[in-house]
């Protein structure tokens, strides 16, 4: 292996698979064999942390930053002047191993630009994933991305060697997408992730029968969508996503804030950074819905298309539904408590089992671990300040901003914000 | 007069001293680890030596007691060797014994409480131990690694370790309190090394004994942590929340920024 090389590679691919928000190694429980290598931990660990403090879990690269097609918000696009370069397998495969003996990763995350056709360039990802699991006995996190438009046989090859699938819907409207990557198409997407999920379904009912069948992804599927590069609403995103958890069985939608890398392309807005304040807010609206029991029509409704980006998702749910407030601690049940704001699944869980032996009172919520900053509004139990209920709710929205501010602790990348963000982010008319 | 039992600071001793509470019918002021013992003029002192039976009775009892999911809980919460710790598991103890509901939930009661947070710090040092231990290859392909947990909690990561790089011999050792654990390809042992050719500050091997293929990949692995950044979105409150300062000395990639 020679080493400049490789280290030139390296650098180039990894830079360009930066891109890619997913990089956790959950949801896998893969053995070792008896002389094998690695395992899958079903919580996933991660190993380093970035400046951007992003988790390093996975060796996140690209088998090769050559790509055929002209998608506009993608850094790889084939217009774009940039230097290219492709892993062979044999590398590929000698950098994850030797990454993995060292404890450095949990495993590989291969992606790739498109070379020659979408089934050529799965049949090289496939490769190196078989080499890894048949050439040298390894049992860590795999996770391919399925290539759109690829054929059904090479997407279920790749099912059987990964841990993990994905295929990146990336702009949440059809015409939008049609827009910025006239060569793709939701079919194209669609396709294959519908094949994965009946594949994964099958397997498991397969698994109940045999118990050594095979696996086939066993840690589900993921997509990624950009935030920010088109006109959506944070509605349109939420509705989409909850639509794809519901009916393609996805385990996790990412959201990546755009970045203006192309800033050339017209087709794009202009940004003045990454905004990281509602891709926030996305995702905690994602958490509601996964973990909180939210729908998307009680975080947003028709007539509110953009999430309130000065408070979280579940504090603005509160504000707007004062007649569910104030809850009793002491009766209410669990999803009840859940949509508290400043409680999370642990506080509530901790709630339902100590209230069984004495009452509480606000002391014993707070060393349970209830931000009481923001849930006194919101509660009644044993003793809490008086007074503090029956706010209107403009007059409890900036109280509460208030006592926030008072901490000193400015939210980060606030500038966004003095903007009417509505309006900067959406691009032109076309 | 107040009575003040000690014991010889291992999880063993301390429920020897809870089986001899129970037998002697006595209610102890404190019970403390004998070096860290500070001499109490009015009270008797007294020593009680670890006993494996009587430990193992207790242990058996304690777990029989407590629900599945906190079975571990005494244990964990004894590992974080917290100022006072001793006395809030036996009240615990105590607790678990004379009621006939699962105590380990009621989370009013501060020790009770208490006693779930310090678990909890112990096994999220435990994942570090599983997040930042960084192995170097030495000439005759051992596997080392040099780190320092806050806790004793190597001892509970172990298996990991050894179900996920059966077909390979690592150290891991902890430098604080000088011991580590050698995996054989068949079992563990535990080891201190007495001839260090390890820097003791960031359990880096000496030059002489290191693989010559290692320093290439650390710095590959240097060169994708850098690549793998996006500096538009820096964040450094975030990346110390996660990973915490005093484990940089031993990462490889955080060396030569």
């Amino acid at each position: 292996m020679n080493g400049e090389l490789v280290m030139k590679k390296l650098s180039l691919l990894a830079d360009a698979a930066k891109y890619d928000v997913s990089c956790v190694s959950s949801g896998s429980k893969r053995r070792n064999t008896v002389k094998g290598l690695g395992n899958g931990v079903a919580c996933g660990i991660c190993h380093s942390f970035t400046q951007d403090g992003r988790c390093v879990s996975l060796l996140k690269v690209l088998m090769t930053n050559h790509c055929i097609y002209d998608c506009a918000y993608c850094i790889n696009r084939r217009s774009n002047d940039r230097p290219r370069t492709t892993f062979t397998i044999k590398e590929l495969v000698r950098l994850t191993i030797n990454f993995y003996r060292r404890n450095y990763i949990e495993g590989l995350f291969l992606s790739s630009g498109v070379i020659k056709s979408p089934d050529y360039t799965m049949e090289q990802m496939i490769a190196v994933a078989k080499e890894l699991r048949l050439g040298e006995h390894y049992n860590g996190y795999i996770h391919l991305k399925a290539i759109p438009g690829a054929s059904a046989g090479l997407i279920r090859e790749a099912g059987f060697y990964a841990d993990r699938l994905s295929v990146n819907v990336e702009i949440p409207t059809e015409k939008e997408l049609k827009r910025l990557a006239p060569q793709k198409n939701f079919k194209g997407i669609f396709n294959p992730m519908v094949q994965i999920r009946d594949g994964i379904v099958a397997n498991k009912e397969e698994r109940k029968k045999f118990r050594e069948a095979p696996l086939f992804a066993p840690a589900g599927q993921s997509t990624q969508m950009i935030v920010g590069a088109t006109p959506e609403t944070d509605r349109q995103i939420l509705l989409f996503s909850s639509q794809l958890y519901q009916a393609q069985k996805l385990k996790r939608v990412y959201y990546s804030g755009y970045l203006p890398v192309n800033g050339y392309d017209k087709r794009l807005p202009a940004l003045p950074g990454p905004p990281l304040v509602r891709e926030n807010r996305l995702y905690q609206s994602d958490w509601l819905m996964r973990f909180y029991g939210f729908q998307v029509h009680e975080i947003l409704d028709e007539s509110q298309p953009f999430l309130d980006l000065s408070i979280d998702p579940k504090l603005a749910y509160a504000i707007r539904n004062l007649h569910l407030y104030p809850v009793d601690v002491s009766k209410a049940d669990y999803e009840m408590i859940l949509r508290i704001p400043g409680v999370g699944v642990q506080s509530a869980q901790r709630i339902i089992y100590a209230r069984r032996f004495r009452r509480l009172n606000s002391w014993h919520l707070q060393k349970i671990g209830v931000v009481l900053k923001r849930a006194k509004y919101f509660i009644t139990c044993n003793e809490l300040p008086p007074k503090i209920h029956g706010f209107a709710p403009d007059v409890l929205k900036k109280r509460i901003l208030a006592e926030n501010r008072k901490k000193g602790r400015e939210p980060q990348n606030m500038q966004l914000s003095l903007f009417p963000v509505k309006q900067m982010i959406l691009p032109p008319a076309h | 007069m107040i009575q003040i039992f000690t014991y010889n600071n291992t999880f063993g001793g301390f429920l020897t001293v809870v089986f001899e509470c129970y037998r002697r019918g006595a209610y102890p002021a404190d019970i403390r680890p004998e070096a860290r013992m500070q001499r109490n003029v009015f009270g008797e002192h007294i020593f009680i030596g670890s006993d494996p039976g009587k430990a193992e009775r207790v242990w058996r009892g304690l777990r029989e007691k407590i629900s599945g999911k906190s079975r571990d809980l005494p244990f964990y919460a004894f590992l974080s060797e917290a100022e006072g710790i001793e006395m809030k598991l036996y009240r615990f103890i105590r607790r678990v014994f004379s009621e006939h509901f699962n105590v380990e939930t009621d989370f009013g009661d501060p020790d009770v409480l208490f006693l779930n947070q310090m678990a909890r710090k112990v096994k999220r040092e435990a994942m570090r131990m599983m997040q930042f231990v960084r192995f170097q290859r030495a000439k005759d392909g051992l596997y080392f690694c040099g780190i320092e947990p806050q806790y004793d909690v190597i001892p509970l990561v172990i298996n990991h370790y050894k179900k996920r790089f059966p077909g390979q011999k690592w150290i891991i050792y902890d430098l604080k309190r000088d011991y580590g654990i050698f995996y054989n390809l068949k079992e563990f042992q535990e080891l201190t090394i007495a001839k260090k050719e390890f820097d003791t500050l960031n359990g880096a091997l000496k030059d002489e004994v290191l693989n010559e293929e290692e320093a290439f990949y650390q710095n590959l692995w240097r060169v994708y942590f850098r690549n793998i950044n996006i500096k538009e979105r820096k964040n450094l409150r975030l990346q110390r929340q996660h990973m915490p300062q005093r484990f940089w000395r031993f990462l490889p990639e955080m060396q030569g920024q």
